[in-house]
This record gives structure tokens, C-alpha cells and sequence, in this order.
């Protein structure tokens, strides 16, 4: 098995006026294709910090990250922008809709960025996948939490991303929808193949993944792999 | 892992899709974005107005260009022709027809409603014009008059006095009847017949009227027709050094032209420049307005960076959005600006030789919406570089720093760019780089000015922060400088506006206060002059007669300066390094002679005293210190004076500054008394009257009893001047709206993008259980404290401004009259406070959760 996501000695410090505050030290992880993960932890602890330097929205101070066999830590803004866009889907708490796109222009803008023509046709299939094909003309503030977060589902996946990266996405809906995008999550990506890194302080969740990262101050405290029973969702009823 | 697996294919920038997503972006937006170009929009009206106007002027000045003087070639000189310049001008009469015109102020006198007035009197023979015409009415007036004792009188004049075609004025000693009221002449503007209104009679009567005596000032004209064969401009320069030498000056069409061409494209450039200023102050909205849109669009663009869109990308999606605003911007301006300026030459008309048609000018129109597309890119240019480093991090962080701390080599670009826009336009506008350089040193001192006061108030509000005061002003004041505060942006844009506004102001008061000098107590308010020798005593008897004070009585003698420590004309002809302008010796001299100083005169170097001339000695003379400058002398030094064709050896033996702003007569030079007496010369008297009628009682036994001589009221002079300064302040005025008007925009605009700032803050507290009154409170406290602040510093500003071009430009005392000031300061800081809590009213009156809601 390929692997796609590689960590070593990751270290983040921030400079704070005279103060030096470490946020991350130590860590080292390997994912390979398929695999889903989770990053579990205290608030605080630096769980966001890693998934954000995972997936190169950020710098790390020292150490490496490799993404799909691409050095990040070497790269430029720019450079880091163009893997995310070709092997990076994410998904975040607060479902990040560009409020003045429609559904539809959200879910293809990933593809439009790569300058993929006749996007349209798979933007909608993806809406569909998720339930809204008849809402691919409404805008963000037309939509509810759960809906926002289901074309947040579409978005992730339109560009065919080898990695997906979820912060909380689950965090800012109630339990019954938050189980519906759960579920649509894991099948989109058994459906995909694609590795999965979560986030969360949801346990239950966590452990629907094959493996969970604890992260305590800023190192891991432990790396288990989950029981084979837990990580297989029942199968989505959302459409 | 591997270093070496190939990194993604770059993206193509992919232009089309980045319109569409700068269009897209624009959805929720197009309000405020609307909001923002109108700031501009009042600028480029302004610019496209007045070069519209320029080229529509242009036009006619070109068309009608013949028409300006009414001859091929008018020659002319302010003395009677000796035998050299009568050879010139009778040799040129063999290439055509020659009209000849003599010039002179003097008074007139109606018949029917008994009154005088001066003008300047035209006396007229020959066809002249040759081409326009002289336009009268009835028509045919303007070549009858010429056949008898008959003139043509100024019709506002006609109007004034109640005088009708057929009644009659006096003009000397010799009646006349009006035989036409007239309207236009060839050349001449509203605004100079205003000053000097015109009476033509015919030129074979002149002697018989008497008013060419000796000391007269008379200008002697010709105008000539020249044959087709004849290059009136090759004539011309071939006879230009004979010219100056004789102290001739002369016009054709193509003089007329550039010299016209100048002084109004001066004017237009000066209007351009008032324009100029309208759009910098809306270009300051742009900037801030641009600079809160894109805090705004932060997690907009962070979420797309977060998608793999490229700095540039992104960069260009806002470039593009910035680029269409200024286009609509630009279209908007152009539009109005065009119709603006179809109701230039009615404003205008009091200043213009010709008659100007407004036409749509393509240039004017096509430069203005390039000026809004470019005005608008360089001023969001700074806002818009940062979104290349807005970081993807704040789609996991709101509260993570957006910007990557890079330091970013392009912003000192942009501000280059911004700096050189500046120059190089205003250089357009102003045509010397020096003045260009001026303008823009201004302009960004204001802007450091406002912006370290800025600064310093956030600075010294924290530092010195009143801790025990009440909550609501503790709450207002930290506002001034907490993050996200809107100090320095509301500082530089509202004292800009308030600065630019002042400075108008003041100027204009500035000129006005200086015409109404006319009401200061014991000032002379009458001139009686061109009093011959023989008359002096007689006048002097008249005016006491009348009960009238002399306050004034000074002969006058012509002369003319033949040599500066030995140096003559030719001399200074021969070396430009020596700094003295031949003029100095061509030009007449009207000098007077006296043993002591007047009110207005006092020594700056040497001594002047009673009985200080040695016959046999060179004359000690006193120079007015400007003039020595000029001509480059000091005390000691020796000149030579030619008095009417005797030499006077001189020597400089006093220095006078001479306060020229006393109604009074002043004079550069000063003989002493034993010189010049048996000279010939004619007499000035000034004298107060103490109301009109008597003033008009006085003028009209003068004029009865010595028909060359002139009395004029200076409240006639300075009426007129009033009237002139009024005419012009009224056209910059017009100008100035624009600069007002986008003023206010720019602090609508500017108090209302603040708005997205203390929204969320305030629908906190509310939230918190502040209630309506605090605040209501806390708000007027922040826009008090700015509005105060930002509207005393330009008003500062303003005072110096206006300073530096009334000693600078207008080469006037400074007059600083402050009501204006005062007035503008009020209204700023009340209109900035209204709009202020106008802006929170949404928060006041609803609950906090709807609030949200509709700003989320």
C-alpha cells in the first residue's frame, strides 16, 4: 500500500513577543491510501494546529511533511496551494461555503480552479449524491447547518482528492444530522478511497475510523488501531 | 517519502474564469461596491467637465480666430509716435488698409439723467473691424457713427444711466448723441467691458474734446488690413526688434491665438487642478473603502486559497472587481461630466472673447473613464496586494493572524506609483514640474500630518486612559484605538476632506475681504487726475468749495530710465545673466516729487529730508524696494532718468517699502523737490466725500469745469472689482461643490464601512444587557472624539494652506478671516456624528439576534 501522508519530528512553536510557545513536538505518523484516522484530544492540545500542517495550511517550525510524495515544508504558499488542490478535499466545522457562490458554483470551484472544462455536469452529480440537486441555486444562507455541510461533503470530493482532511465536521450540527453527514462522509469516502483524517473531540466518531491519534500538549500519547467492527458505518439512508 | 516526485503542473491562470469569479463575488456586494466608485464618480465629472470645455473653447477660439482681433495685424503703443514710429506705421499702411484708434480713460457725461461715469474712450477712424464686427443696435450704428458727432455707448452702461439710442453724453468738451448701445467687440470679454465700459466716438473729433493734454494717457492702435500677398505673422517678426526697441507691441491672428490659448487653457488647468483634488479626496474612499471590503472578503479568499487558488490568482479576482468598479465609475463620471460642462460656458461667459458652443468631447470623455479604471487600481492597489498573502490558516482559525508575515517589496512599489500618479498628473494639470511637485509635497504632507495625529491619538488614549470614568465613555474613547479601530482611516479621509474644503473657503474670503477695503474710515474714495498746471489751483479751490478734504495732491511727471550704473538697454539686451528685464527701460515711469514720506512709505535703507538736492549734484532719488530689486540697485548706486528728452543724472539715495494695499497714490520712484517742477506734468487730487450724493455733485462740476479731467469714486473701482472677484469665486465655488460633495461621500462612506466593524461589538453588548441610551452613548463618544479631532486638524491645515497661497500664490496679504473655518468645523464634526449614529440606529432599535443574523 501507497503511502500518502508521512510525518516526522513534526515541531510547531509560535512566537508570542519575547515568548516562544511550542505547540507541537515530536510527532511522527505515516497513513498509507484508504486509511481513515482520527486526532482526538483536549481543546488546546494541538489537534487543529497538526491537521492544518497535514495539510499545508501552515508552516511547521522544523521536521517534514509528505503529502502524496511531495515535501510540503518546502514548498511555497502557492506551490502547497496547487497540492491542495490536486490531491486535497476538506471539511470543516463551520462548513466554509463562499456565501456569494451558489451550491453548485461551491461544489465546482475546486475543479474550476484546476481548469477542468464541462465541470457542471459532475458538480451536480455530486449534489445529487448528497441530496441537493434541487437546491444547486440556493446560496449558503438559504441552506441549513446540515445541508451547508452536506455540499461542504460535495466540494470535498469533486476534485478526487487522495487525502481528505475533516476538522470537526460534525461539530455545529445537532446529533440526528450530524449522524446523517457522518454516515454520507464514510460512505462518500469508502466509495472514494480515499485517506481519511479527522479531527475531533467526538470519541464515538473517532472511533469509526481504523486508527486514533491522541494528542496531549502538543505530543501523541497514543496511536491505536481501532476494532475491525466499529469502523464499518451502517450504510447512509440520506438521499 | 520522496523530495523528488514532480510537484503538480502549475495552473494557467485561466483569465475568463477569474472574471467570473470577480463577478460572481460581486453578488452580495454591489451595494456597497456602488457606494465606494461613487466616490469617484464626482472627480472625473469634475476632469471631464473642464477638459470638455477646454476643447470646446479651443474649438471656437480656432474658428473664430480672425474675429478675435478684427485685422490682420494691430500694432500699438501707450505714448504719442515719435518720427521713427510713425515710419514703421505708415510704411506698413502700403501693404493694405490701416484703421487708426486712440485709447484713454476719461469721464462722461449724461445729458438726461445728469450723471458722470468713467470709461475708457475709444476714438475711432478707418473701416476697422476688418473682420467680425462690432455688434450694436441697432446694427447699422456701428458704421454710422462714424459719420458725425455721434457715439456708441456700452449698453449695460446705457442701462445703468437710463440712456436711450438719440439722448446724449459728453465726452470732453464736445456733445455727442448715442447712436448705438454696444454689445461686443472684437476680442473683448463681459468681464473687461465690465471693468472698463467702452464709448466709441469718432476720431476726427478727439482734439476738438480736449482730453489729449500733456501727461494724457492715450494708447494709440492700428489695425491693418493686409493684402492677401502679406504673411502677417512674417511681417510681424521681421519687424519685432524695431518693436520693442520703440516700446511698440503688436497682435495678429496667431499672437492672439496662443496668448488667448494660454490664459484660458491656464484657467482650465487651474479648475482641472480644483477637479484633481475632488478625485484624490475620493480616491482616499476608494482606498479605505477597498481596505474594509477585503477584510471583509478574508475568509472568502481563505477559503479559496484553502481550494488551491494561488495568490495571484486570488489577487487578480480582486483586481478585476476594483478594475470594473472604476470602469462603471469612470462611465458614471464621463456622463456627468459631459453634461456638466454644457452649462460651462454659460458660467464661463463673462470671461470668454467668443461665443462657445459645448460639444461632447470624445477625448475628455474617453480620459475620464481611463482616469477612473487607473485611480481606482492604484489606490486599492495596497489593500489588494495583501490578499496575495492572506493565509488558507483562517479556515481553521478565525481568530489566526489572515496575513503571512512576509514582508512585501510590491507595497513600496505601489506607493512609488502612487507618488508618481501624483506628480506626473498634477504636472499635466499645472504645466511645471516645480508647481507639480508643490501640489503632491502637500498633499502627502496633509496625509503624514493627519496620519501621525492619527497615531498619536490612539497612543495617547491608551496611555493616558481615564480609568475612572463612567463605563460609556470609557467604552467610546477605547474604541479610538483598539484593533480593527477606525482612527487612522476616518482621521486622514474626513480631515482631508475638511482641509480641502477649508482652504477653498478661506481663499475666497481672502480675496473677498481684500475688495472691501472700500469701507475704511478716512480713506480716500475719490481720484481726480489728469490735472494740468494751470488747473491745480482752480481744482484745489473746487474741491474745498464743495466742503471735500485734500487729502492727496501729487504732480506727476513721466520719465523713462535710460541707464542702471551705466548699463543701457542694449547692454542688458546683450548679457541675460545681468537679470534686468529691458522692460525696465522701455517702459514709462509716472514719478512724483516730494521732500518727505507718505502714511504708506517707510525707509528701508539711506535717508530722504527737506532740501537734500545740490544743484550740480546727481538727484538723490528714493526707490520703492521691489523695483530696485528688479532693476538691481542699492543705495549708492547711480542711474540715468530721461525726462521727456532731458537727461537727469540720479543716484540712488533712499530705499521705501510702500504698503500698496493703502487707496492712495504710490509711486516706485521719488524725486526730491527743486527738479523737477518746470517738467511737464499733470496732477493727481484724492479726496473723501461722505456720501454718493455729494461724491456725484463733485464729479459733475468737475467734469463741467475741466472736461479732460477724470474723477472717479473708488467705491466705482472697487464695486467693480466685487463684482470681478465675486464672478471668479463664484466659477471656483462651482468647482469647489465637487470637492464638498465627494467629501461627503467619502465620510458617508467611510463612517458607514465602520459600521461593519462596530456592529458585531455592538450587538454584543446588547447582547451583554447594554441598553439603548449607552450605546447610543458609546457611539457619539467615538465619532465625537474623531469628528472633532479630524475637523480641527484640517481645519489647521486649511489655515495654512490658504496661507501659503495667498503669500505664495496670490502675492497678497494674508487675511485671516476664520468664520468660514468655524462654520466648516461645526459641520463636519455634526455630519460626522450624524452619520455615525444614523449607521447604529440598525443596532438600536432591533433585537441583537436579528441583528446577527442579517449581518452574518
Amino acid at each position: 500500500m501507497s503511502t500518502i501522508l508521512e510525518i516526522s519530528n513534526l515541531k510547531k512553536t509560535y512566537d508570542t513577543g519575547d515568548r516562544h510557545l511550542t505547540v507541537l513536538e515530536g510527532i511522527n505518523f505515516t497513513l498509507h491510501a484508504g486509511d481513515t484516522c482520527a486526532i482526538v484530544g483536549p481543546s488546546g492540545s494541538g489537534k487543529t494546529t497538526l491537521l492544518g500542517l497535514c495539510a499545508g495550511l501552515d508552516r511547521a517550525s522544523s521536521g517534514s511533511v509528505v503529502l502524496n510524495g511531495v515535501r510540503l515544508d518546502k514548498l511555497s504558499e502557492d506551490a502547497r496551494a496547487q497540492v491542495r488542490n490536486q490531491y486535497v478535499g476538506f471539511i470543516f466545522q463551520n462548513f466554509q461555503l463562499i456565501p456569494t457562490l451558489t451550491a453548485l458554483e461551491n461544489v465546482m470551484v475546486p475543479l474550476e480552479l484546476r481548469g477542468e472544462r464541462n465541470v457542471q455536469r459532475q458538480a451536480m452529480d455530486l449534489l445529487a449524491r448528497v441530496g441537493l440537486a434541487e437546491r444547486h441555486d440556493h446560496y449558503p444562507t438559504q441552506l441549513s447547518g446540515g445541508e451547508q455541510q452536506r455540499v461542504s461533503l460535495a466540494r470535498a470530493f469533486s476534485n478526487r482528492p487522495t487525502i481528505l482532511f475533516a476538522d470537526e465536521p460534525t461539530g455545529n450540527l445537532d446529533e440526528e444530522t450530524g449522524d446523517k453527514v457522518e454516515k454520507l462522509l464514510f460512505e462518500l469516502n469508502r466509495e472514494a478511497g480515499t485517506t481519511l483524517v479527522l479531527v475531533t473531540h467526538d470519541l464515538e466518531l473517532a472511533e469509526k475510523t481504523q486508527r486514533i491519534i491522541r494528542i496531549k500538549g502538543g505530543h501523541v500519547v497514543s496511536d491505536t488501531r481501532t476494532p475491525e467492527r466499529v469502523h464499518q458505518p451502517e450504510d447512509s439512508n440520506l438521499s | 517519502m520522496s523530495d523528488n516526485k514532480p510537484n503538480p503542473e502549475k495552473p494557467k491562470l485561466n483569465i475568463p474564469w477569474l472574471l467570473k469569479m470577480a463577478w460572481r463575488d460581486t453578488r452580495r456586494s454591489r451595494g456597497r461596491l456602488l457606494l465606494f466608485l461613487s466616490s469617484i464618480v464626482l472627480g472625473i465629472a469634475a476632469l471631464v467637465a473642464i477638459n470638455s470645455f477646454r476643447d470646446s473653447l479651443q474649438l471656437a477660439i480656432d474658428e473664430k480666430a480672425r474675429s478675435l482681433i478684427g485685422a490682420d495685424l494691430v500694432m500699438g503703443m501707450n505714448k504719442e509716435p515719435d518720427s521713427l514710429s510713425l515710419a514703421i506705421i505708415d510704411s506698413v499702411s502700403t501693404l493694405g488698409k490701416r484703421s487708426d484708434e486712440n485709447r484713454m480713460m476719461s469721464m462722461v457725461y449724461f445729458v438726461k439723467s445728469n450723471e458722470t461715469r468713467l470709461v475708457q474712450v475709444r476714438a475711432l477712424e478707418g473701416e476697422f473691424p476688418y473682420f467680425g464686427a462690432i455688434e450694436t443696435a441697432p446694427v447699422e450704428a456701428s458704421r454710422s457713427f462714424r459719420e458725425d458727432k455721434r457715439a456708441l455707448v456700452d449698453h449695460n452702461l446705457m442701462l445703468q444711466y437710463e440712456a436711450q439710442v438719440g439722448d446724449s453724453i459728453r465726452v470732453g468738451a464736445v456733445t455727442f448723441a448715442i447712436e448705438g448701445a454696444l454689445h461686443r467687440i472684437p476680442g473683448q470679454t463681459a468681464m473687461t467691458a465690465a471693468v472698463a465700459p467702452v464709448v466709441y466716438i469718432p476720431r476726427q473729433y478727439l482734439p476738438e474734446t480736449g482730453l489729449i493734454q500733456r501727461g494724457s494717457r492715450v494708447s494709440y492702435y492700428y489695425y491693418y488690413d493686409l493684402d492677401q500677398a502679406e504673411q502677417p505673422d512674417t511681417l510681424a517678426n521681421k519687424l519685432d526688434p524695431r518693436f520693442e526697441e520703440l516700446g511698440m507691441f503688436y497682435d495678429t491672428v496667431e499672437t492672439r491665438k496662443a496668448s488667448m490659448g494660454r490664459s484660458y487653457d491656464e484657467l482650465a488647468r487651474f479648475l482641472a487642478l480644483v477637479g484633481f483634488v475632488a478625485l484624490l479626496l475620493g480616491c482616499v474612499g476608494v482606498a479605505s473603502a477597498v481596505h474594509v471590503y477585503m477584510r471583509d472578503k478574508l475568509s472568502t479568499i481563505g477559503i479559496l486559497r484553502c481550494l488551491g487558488m494561488s495568490g495571484k490568482q486570488a489577487f487578480l479576482v480582486y483586481l478585476f472587481q476594483v478594475m470594473g468598479m472604476g470602469l462603471i465609475g469612470g462611465l458614471a463620471g464621463a456622463a456627468l461630466g459631459s453634461i456638466v460642462q454644457l452649462v460651462l460656458p454659460e458660467l464661463f461667459k463673462t470671461f470668454l472673447p467668443v461665443s462657445v458652443d459645448a460639444y461632447f468631447s470624445v477625448t475628455a470623455a474617453a480620459q475620464g473613464v481611463l482616469m477612473g479604471v487607473i485611480v481606482s487600481v492604484l489606490f486599492a492597489l495596497l489593500p489588494l496586494l495583501s490578499i496575495r498573502q492572506v493565509s488558507p490558516l483562517i479556515t481553521l482559525r478565525a481568530t489566526v493572524e489572515h496575513l503571512t508575515n512576509q514582508k512585501d517589496p510590491l507595497r513600496w512599489a505601489v506607493y512609488g506609483l502612487l507618488l508618481g500618479f501624483i506628480v506626473v498628473f498634477s504636472r499635466w494639470q499645472m504645466g511645471t514640474w516645480w508647481q507639480a511637485l508643490y501640489f503632491t509635497g502637500g498633499v502627502i504632507a496633509a496625509f503624514l500630518v493627519l496620519a501621525l495625529l492619527a497615531k498619536g491619538l490612539s497612543w495617547t488614549v491608551k496611555r493616558f486612559f481615564p480609568t475612572h470614568w463612567g463605563y460609556v465613555w470609557r467604552q467610546g474613547l477605547a474604541n479610538l484605538y483598539r484593533p480593527n479601530n477606525q482612527t487612522l482611516l476616518l482621521m486622514v479621509s474626513i480631515g482631508l476632506g475638511t482641509a480641502l474644503i477649508g482652504t477653498l473657503f478661506m481663499v475666497q474670503r481672502t480675496l473677498l475681504s481684500e475688495v472691501s477695503l472700500s469701507g475704511t474710515e478716512d480713506q480716500p474714495n475719490l481720484v481726480l487726475f489728469d490735472i494740468q498746471n494751470s488747473q491745480r489751483d482752480q481744482v484745489a479751490n473746487l474741491t474745498k468749495e464743495e466742503g471735500l478734504p485734500i487729502l492727496y495732491f501729487d504732480p506727476i511727471v513721466t520719465v523713462r530710465l535710460e541707464q542702471i550704473n551705466n548699463l543701457t538697454l542694449a547692454d542688458v539686451r546683450k548679457d541675460t545673466t545681468l537679470e534686468i528685464r529691458p522692460r525696465n527701460f522701455t517702459r514709462e515711469y509716472r514719478v512724483t516729487y516730494r521732500d518727505r514720506l507718505s502714511d504708506s512709505e517707510k525707509t528701508e535703507a539711506g535717508t530722504w529730508s527737506n532740501g537734500q538736492y545740490k544743484e550740480g549734484e546727481k538727484v538723490p532719488v528714493s526707490l520703492e524696494e521691489g523695483y530696485a530689486e528688479r532693476i538691481k540697485v542699492k543705495v549708492g548706486d547711480s542711474l540715468i532718468y530721461n525726462v521727456q528728452g532731458a537727461t537727469i543724472p540720479a543716484r540712488v539715495a533712499h530705499l521705501r517699502r510702500v504698503d500698496w494695499n493703502r487707496v492712495q497714490t504710490n509711486f516706485q520712484v521719488l524725486f526730491p523737490e527743486g527738479v523737477l517742477e518746470d517738467a511737464p506734468q499733470f496732477h493727481v487730487l484724492m479726496t473723501r466725500s461722505d456720501n454718493e450724493q455729494q461724491a456725484a455733485q463733485f464729479q459733475r462740476r468737475v467734469v463741467e469745469a475741466f472736461p479732460n479731467v477724470s474723477a472717479i469714486g473708488l467705491d466705482l473701482i472697487l464695486r467693480t472689482l466685487e463684482e470681478v472677484v465675486s464672478q471668479i469665486s463664484f466659477v471656483i465655488q462651482f468647482m469647489a461643490l465637487f470637492s464638498i460633495f465627494t467629501g461627503l461621500l467619502v465620510l458617508v462612506g467611510s463612517v458607514n464601512v465602520s459600521k461593519f466593524q462596530r456592529v458585531q461589538e455592538s450587538v454584543l453588548l446588547r447582547t451583554l444587557g447594554a441598553n439603548k441610551k449607552q450605546i447610543l452613548g458609546i457611539t457619539l463618544m467615538e465619532y465625537l472624539m474623531l469628528g472633532i479631532l479630524a475637523a480641527a486638524v484640517g481645519c489647521v491645515i486649511a489655515f495654512g494652506a490658504a496661507w501659503a497661497l495667498a503669500v505664495f500664490s496670490f502675492e497678497m496679504e494674508f487675511v485671516p478671516v476664520l468664520w468660514p473655518l468655524l462654520v466648516i468645523f461645526v459641520l463636519v464634526t455634526l455630519l460626522t456624528v450624524a452619520v455615525g449614529l444614523l449607521n447604529s440606529r440598525g443596532v438600536l432599535n432591533r433585537p441583537p439576534l436579528e441583528v446577527l443574523r442579517r449581518e452574518a
